[in-house]
């Protein structure tokens, strides 16, 4: 029973602690249903990584960098707390990593979008797994340029993530030769779009695209609707949008929508046996970042089983060198900035008639090779790969 | 085309008519907070989770007993406006008399709880519910594209607020009502029943959030939290009007409303600012706000 190996794992356990939006807007995407595919993925691993226990502790970060960091410093410090799950908004990640950091503990980052998070603020001690702001340009404008949808005008929400998000769609429109003839930075959050819709409207743009998340994106989606933003020929480009967002809007009111995702329920028969599973527990399908726990979990855990350590240089080393490909991810491989790199999907949202269920919301379009979709090394402004 | 500050004109009518649609809203919300305020001195926090509750029974009412929109703004506020007379009954009145401070925590408690536990049932996304049919589609202005259901809600506000506004001041039920507030004692001697009066009072101003909410059904994403967002921006226009002046609340709603839908065409980013400029702009010229009473 006893190894050389085994003296490895600190305090005789392996002890993660998610971290995530619990009850605000980003609850739905994440959340308590995040908790249960991490609990499954430890589940699946018989609650033990070789014979030491794996313990989960969590908590509700309410999208506060500040509520974020303190827990995170008491898991560290106090509580030996080895790897932390969850992360997800932006602002909540890029905290978070510095005290991983100074504290050489290790992170996977599922929910986040900011690609800065592995560019200008890579650490060391995270990895970032699910998607980030570059595919999700990558995917959905490159290919509504190429489908001749050449002038933009985008609606961003007026923070961090916005921002980002806007400038890598204005870089992927102009690079496919088209322009951006007007943007509007609207208040974070927003509950009436009437008037920026009617703006995009009068732009005379052949894309009004929506550089925010969550419920800003589905009231601004509703609110075209309402204004027959489409039915005047504009095409609506939802640059950021979730499962649990396109269920909410309904098949009725997004169809049509082409969104770029880095997983989908129904995509491959792995992806449909582990979402019946979390179905089962929770009722309810899971979203990309669902998945991208669950996945990043039995990730970490294998490393740990591999090193016999839980020490996270070790791990993140070991993470580094093994290629991914599970029920989440074809391809997959992270690289040494912390990045995930892996296959990526544009998708568009069915038809109610081509919908068969209520999570039945989409239809695989192009598959976006991993090489293809994320923020290449050679523009990357990480020191630990400019440093080379 | 002719423009004003870089904007065309036909554009500008578009903003100002939204801007009356959104004041519409806000003059529905605020002309509850007024009502509770300015009868019965309660800081009313738990308005827009009431708002939201509105917003919430529309569409579970829709979902589960198949009752339509038309029914549901009259059963929602109804059921809303019952969960209000039981806050009333079973908590505020326990501190009536108490500093307002008091109210204004304990309604807060209350709002949070409501919010967290629909959360935990629906979570956060958002409920579906389809406009009427009705309503779809809208009319083309010339300048503008409106949806028939923007141009029903400035209609029916409008009234609900004047009807409101018109029974307080103008009938003999507000005369007993402004009456039983100012010295309920008194009152009480001439056989009115006060504390049912009070409990009345606290439910119709959560009937009004109630109905705002169902009419905002159609067209907002309808979540637990989005009473929270909406709330502040209420309390301000309160605040701007006067606090406890029915006709200020109405009157600034509306303004407000096109103030904020102006600065959505001008400067986009201080949109949800620009209300609390004004704010405090009158704290300082008008500390009773522009309809209130000089104290």
């Amino acid at each position: 029973m006893a190894g050389a190996a085994q003296a490895e794992i600190s305090n005789d356990m392996v002890k993660i602690g998610y971290l995530a939006d619990m009850s605000g807007t980003y609850r739905d995407l994440a959340g308590p249903n995040g908790l249960i595919a991490l609990e499954m993925a430890v589940a699946d691993f018989g609650g033990q990584v070789n014979g030491k226990n794996i313990e989960i502790v969590s908590a509700d970060d309410r999208n506060s960098p500040d509520v974020a960091s303190s827990t995170a410093r008491r898991w560290v410090e106090n509580d030996n707390v080895d790897m932390i799950a969850g992360l997800v908004a932006s602002s909540v990640s890029i905290a978070v990593s510095d005290i991983l950091e100074e504290s050489g503990k290790l992170g996977i980052v599922s929910g986040s979008a900011a690609s800065s998070i592995t560019n200008e603020h890579c650490t060391p001690n995270h990895i970032h797994y699910v998607y980030d702001t570059y595919p999700l340009a990558n995917g959905t404008a490159s290919a509504i340029v190429k489908e001749g949808g050449k002038t933009w005008f985008i609606l961003t929400a007026d923070y961090a993530f916005g921002h980002a998000l806007e400038a890598d769609v204005t870089r992927v429109v102009e690079a496919n030769g088209g322009e951006v003839i007007g943007t509007i930075r609207h208040p974070f959050p927003t509950p009436d779009f009437s008037s920026f819709i009617l703006q995009a409207q009068g732009s005379g743009a052949d894309v009004v695209a929506l550089a925010n998340a969550g419920a800003d994106t589905t009231n601004a989606i509703t609110t075209a609707g309402e204004f027959g933003l489409t039915q005047s020929g504009q095409t609506l480009a939802a640059l950021l949008l979730f499962l649990t967002d396109v269920h909410a809007l309904g098949a009725e009111a997004a169809q049509g929508i082409q969104l770029t995702t880095g997983w989908y329920w129904d995509m491959n028969a792995d992806a449909r046996a582990w979402s019946d599973r979390f179905m089962e527990e929770t009722g309810v399908r899971p979203t990309m970042v669902h998945a991208g726990i669950y996945s990043s979990t039995i990730q970490y855990l294998n490393a740990v089983k591999a090193t016999g350590s839980d020490e996270a240089q070790a791990v993140r080393k070991q993470m580094i060198a093994t290629p991914i490909n599970d029920m989440f991810a074809t391809n997959g491989r992270i690289r040494e900035d912390g990045r995930m790199v892996h296959d990526m999907y544009l998708a568009q949202v069915k038809t109610p008639a081509e919908s068969t269920n209520e999570w039945d919301l989409y239809n695989i379009v192009r598959t976006i090779p991993a090489e293809e979709a994320f923020r290449p090394l050679s523009e990357s402004q990480c020191p630990l790969v400019t440093s080379k | 085309m002719s423009m004003i500050l870089g904007v065309p004109v036909a554009v500008l009518f578009g903003q100002l008519l939204l801007g009356l649609i959104n004041g519409a809203f806000y003059a529905l919300l605020s002309l509850g907070l007024a009502v509770i305020f300015g009868l019965l001195k309660i800081i009313n926090f738990a308005h827009g989770a009431l708002y939201m509750l509105g917003a919430m029974a529309t569409v579970i009412l829709f979902d589960t007993l198949g009752i339509s929109y038309w029914a549901a703004l009259f059963v929602a506020p109804i059921l809303v406006g019952c969960v209000g007379v039981a806050i009333e009954y079973f908590l505020l009145r326990k501190i009536a008399g108490q500093d307002h401070i008091y109210s204004l925590l304990l309604t807060f408690g209350v709002a949070l709880i409501i919010q967290g536990v629909l959360t935990n049932m629906y979570g956060v996304s958002g409920l579906r519910y389809s406009m009427p049919d009705v309503f779809k589609g809208g009319m083309n202005l010339g300048f503008m594209f409106l949806p028939y259901y923007r141009a029903w809600v400035i209609v029916i506000a409008l009234l609900v607020c004047f009807g409101t506004w018109f029974m307080i001041e103008k009938t003999k039920l507000g005369a007993y009502l402004r009456a039983g507030t100012e010295d309920s004692q008194l009152m009480q001697g001439f056989g009115i029943n006060v504390p049912l009066l009070v409990s009345l009072t606290y439910g119709f101003g959560v009937m009004l959030a109630a109905f705002a909410g169902a009419l905002a059904a159609p067209i907002y994403s309808v979540t637990p939290v989005m009473g929270s967002h909406i709330l502040i921006v209420v309390f301000a226009v309160v605040v701007i009007g006067g606090m406890g002046s029915i006709a200020g609340a109405i009157i600034t709603g509306v303004l407000m409303g096109v103030v904020e839908g102006l600065t959505k065409t001008f400067y986009p980013p201080a949109s949800s600012a620009v209300i609390f400029l004004v704010m405090v702009v009158v704290l300082f010229v008008r500390p009773s706000g522009l309809f209130g009473k000089e104290a």
